[in-house]
Formats: C-alpha cells, sequence, structure tokens
C-alpha cells in the first residue's frame, strides 16, 4: 500500500510539495485542520512566510497533535520556512512565534536578508553524484547545529564561510532551500527512503 | 527567475495588506499578513483626494521595514522606472506597478527584465496579463476597482483571464496564432497556456476586497493569494477583520470555518458603486 504524506496547506507552497510527491507515487493528504492528521505516515512543511503559518497552526488548533506526533517520531521534511518551523531556536523571529522543536538547529530568518539577495546555488549534497540546484529565497540562515545532527550540504554566505543548508536528525529533515521549486526529486526520494 | 517567481509562490495561500504607517504593518503582521505593501495613502484615499498619486517618501517605507519581519511590498508609477529603481535600492522585497498611483508614460510600462527585484502588475483580461509577464513581471494581480470596496469588477477580471486561459487550452495550434493576435500578446507565452492551462507566473487578486467572504469568493474563482487594500484599515476594526480574511484565505472552501470568522467584525468600508465612479483605475495600463 502506498504511504500517505500530509503536506502542511495553510500557507505557502504546499501545491509543488503536492506535485513533488504525487510523481514519487505517494498518496497526499492536504492538512489544514486537526483530523486531517488522521493515517498519515509523513509529513511536508512548506516554504511560505513562517509567522502567518505559525499563527494559522494555533488558530486552527493543529499545532497542539501535530507536535503531538512529531514529538512520537513522525518524519518530517521542512523546507525554509518549515525549518524554521523546526528548528530548536530561532533568532530574529517574532517573540509569539513557535516551533516544533524537533532538531537541534539554531536559525536566523532572513539571515540572507531581502528579496534582492535571494539567490541559486548548485549545492553537493551527501549521497548525490550530481549537485543539486539549490534555490534559496528570503532564506534562513543555520546558525548553530549541535553535533547530533548530520549536515549533508552546505553553502557559502557572503564572506566565503560555509553554512549548513540541508540537515538530518533521526527522522527530521530540513533544508533551508526549495527543493519543490526544482524539477529535481532527489531530496523527497531521500525524505520517503525514510519511511521503509 | 525562479528566484524572482519563487518569492510569489511563498505568498500564496496569503493576504497582503496595504499600510500606512509602522504601527499598520504591526497590526497586519499580527494578524497574520504574508507581507505588506507600504504606501503614504490607502486607494481609497487617493481617490477621494485626487491629484497626482506618486511612489512613497523612502522614510515611510524604511519605517515600514524596519517595523516588520515579513516581506515589504512598494509602488511605482506605470513606466516609471526611475521610481522602480529607487525602491529596489531600498530593499523592498517585490516592486508593484501599479494603475493606483498616477501613471508616468502612456505606452510603455517599465521593463522589468532588467531589475533584480520582482514586480506585481494588475491585469484586467488575459491579454493584458500576457503582455506584463512578457515585460518580465513575475507576478499577476487582477485590478479590480481599488478603494471602492466593491469586489465586482476583480471578479470580471478573474473571470476573463481565467475563462479565457481555458478556452485557450481548447484551441488547435491554427487557432493559437489567432488567440496571440486577439490578446495583442506573444504567441510563445500563448502556446505555453495551451500548454499548461496555467499563467507561467502565481495570480493574485486585488482591488475591492472588503469581507472574508469576498477573499473567499476570489479564492474559489482561483486567485492564489490576495491583496487588501482599504479594506482594512478603513474598517471600523481593522485588527480583528485582518485575521479574518488571512482565515478565510486558508480555510476559503469551508464555508464553516469562513462563517465562523466572519462573525461580529463590526462594518465594513463603505462601498462604492462602479457606475458612479469618476476615475476608473483599472482603465490605466496599456
Amino acid at each position: 500500500m502506498s504511504a500517505v504524506v500530509g503536506v502542511l496547506a495553510l500557507q505557502g507552497a504546499s501545491r509543488e510539495h503536492t506535485a513533488a510527491l504525487e510523481r514519487l507515487g505517494v498518496i497526499v493528504q492536504q492538512v489544514r485542520l486537526p483530523q486531517d492528521l488522521v493515517g498519515i505516515d509523513a509529513l511536508v512543511i512548506p516554504g511560505g512566510e513562517s509567522t502567518t503559518i505559525s499563527m494559522l497552526l494555533e488558530s486552527s488548533g493543529t499545532f497542539e497533535p501535530m507536535a503531538q506526533l512529531l514529538h512520537e517520531g513522525l518524519p518530517v521534511l521542512g523546507t525554509c520556512a518549515g525549518m524554521i518551523l523546526l528548528a530548536g531556536d530561532v533568532l530574529d523571529g517574532r517573540p509569539d512565534q513557535k516551533t516544533f522543536a524537533q532538531i537541534d538547529i539554531a536559525v536566523r530568518r532572513n539571515g540572507f536578508g531581502r528579496q534582492v539577495a535571494s539567490f541559486e546555488s548548485d549545492l553537493k549534497i551527501e549521497g548525490f553524484e550530481e549537485p543539486f540546484p539549490g534555490v534559496f529565497i528570503r532564506a534562513p540562515v543555520v546558525q548553530t547545529v549541535d553535533r547530533s545532527v548530520e549536515v549533508l550540504a552546505s553553502v557559502e554566505l557572503d564572506g566565503g564561510k560555509q553554512s549548513p543548508a540541508l540537515c538530518r536528525q533521526g527522522n527530521v529533515i530540513v533544508s533551508s532551500f526549495h527543493p519543490e521549486l526544482t524539477d529535481d526529486l532527489r531530496i523527497h526520494q531521500m525524505f520517503l527512503a525514510n519511511l521503509n | 527567475m525562479r528566484v524572482k517567481r519563487g518569492l510569489a509562490d511563498m505568498l500564496r495561500g496569503g493576504v497582503i495588506m496595504d499600510v500606512v504607517t509602522p504601527a499598520e504593518a504591526k497590526i497586519a503582521e499580527d494578524a497574520g499578513a504574508v507581507a505588506v505593501m507600504a504606501l503614504e495613502r490607502v486607494p481609497a484615499d487617493i481617490r477621494r483626494d485626487g491629484g497626482v498619486a506618486r511612489m512613497s517618501d523612502p522614510i515611510m517605507i524604511e519605517g515600514i521595514q524596519a517595523a516588520v519581519t515579513i516581506p515589504v511590498m512598494a509602488k511605482a508609477r506605470i513606466g516609471h522606472f526611475a521610481e522602480a529603481q529607487i525602491l529596489e535600492s531600498l530593499g523592498v522585497d517585490y516592486v508593484d506597478e501599479s494603475e493606483v498611483l498616477t501613471p508616468a508614460d502612456e505606452s510603455h510600462h517599465i521593463d522589468k527584465w532588467s531589475f533584480t527585484v520582482p514586480f506585481v502588475c494588475g491585469a484586467t483580461n488575459l491579454g493584458e496579463a500576457l503582455r506584463r509577464i512578457s515585460e518580465g513581471a513575475c507576478m499577476i494581480r487582477s485590478k479590480g476597482e481599488a478603494g471602492t470596496g466593491n469586489i465586482v469588477e476583480a471578479v470580471r477580471h478573474l473571470r476573463s483571464i481565467l475563462g479565457d486561459i481555458r478556452k485557450v487550452t481548447q484551441a488547435d495550434q491554427a487557432e493559437l496564432f489567432d488567440w496571440a493576435k486577439q490578446l495583442q500578446a506573444p504567441l510563445g507565452l500563448v502556446q505555453e497556456i495551451a500548454e499548461t492551462g496555467s499563467l507561467p507566473v502565481p495570480m493574485f487578486c486585488a482591488g475591492g476586497i472588503a469581507t472574508p467572504a469576498d477573499a473567499s469568493l476570489v479564492m474559489q474563482l482561483g486567485a492564489e493569494a490576495v491583496f487588501v487594500g482599504s479594506g482594512i484599515f478603513k474598517s471600523e476594526d481593522p485588527a480583528p477583520r485582518a485575521k479574518a480574511i488571512v482565515e478565510a484565505v486558508t480555510h476559503y472552501e469551508d464555508p464553516a470555518m469562513v462563517a465562523k470568522v466572519s462573525r461580529g467584525l463590526g462594518d465594513a468600508m463603505p462601498g462604492l458603486e462602479i457606475g458612479e465612479l469618476d476615475t476608473k483605475l483599472a482603465e490605466r495600463g496599456w
């Protein structure tokens, strides 16, 4: 039986993740309300505005049950805003912004700057033979990473310093870039490989 | 292009709110706006005051940028590439080449390909949308009739654009040449739409949204996000109305949710009948 993957669809690029996952043959369940979480085998938190998604998670009553599932080990992929919502620590966020704290990293929102500083960069990813097209849109910068977190790819910051762009800890994968905006399915494949 | 339209993709399913002060920008962010549009006067006031409407004072834009963490957009006059250059240098996240301001050029829009900052442009029909995209716009919004609190024009524009897209997908190869001619749009873009069934950039709705129900209506018609101009800060109680419109855009297919958030919002902005307007902003742009 095909796996059922929930895609958080409160706001942001849920459609692109849905398309990528369907191309890989899984069933996608859009998640807007607590009842949409029933029966999912994994979850994707897409890019969007993390402050908006955070508010809508609260007002729809989805935050607590989703936090519970993640705490129990539900596999999750978070891209950009999704990375922020899964990070243990958010710098430059709003004081009332809640996160699921599922991965031991600290991120700085819009760490690369405003939209004029958004960019594309080919990334060398651990285990991938060819580089991956990284699309960074007002992306967060990972500031610190706990030793238990695997850094699978990094991106160069101004001044030449490398910063983690793709991280994994247990069942949690986060990226500061947007694999869903490309036709390259390898990161979604890597995520789904977790399910078996 | 992927980076420029990428931000529009991230704004989908969200609400972009017009604000004129840092305090309003804070209210918008607190209510869950995905972005704010920084301007000196909301369209309802521009309409009332008359005169030439221009790009906002940089101090005002910078004040709003400092007040919020979400993207900040700002408006330039149609064809006024110098205003757009200034907005880009201020680091605004999106430039709206907008018919709400007084046009600066009667036949040319801005060459948007020459900018790093992405642009959104208004359109009333598919031909206009494709001309703007061919000039480099990364997001299209319906024009509606700004500052009226009347949704009828936005609905007309959405239905026209999306209806023609559906017709184009049914056309054969020979008919596509005629479609390009009728629409006064590049053949390549018309062929692309025939293939994909959608615009190559996200399409949002603007112009006249005043209630959660208006937001649900335009989302069901096929808009991917909404701009709310005068509709929030010209209403009786802006903060709860702003939040309710955010909720309505997310849960637009769920009438019970839209009903829930529509309760007790106070008076919406007073509306205007389109037939009684002296100036139709939607007619600006070519």
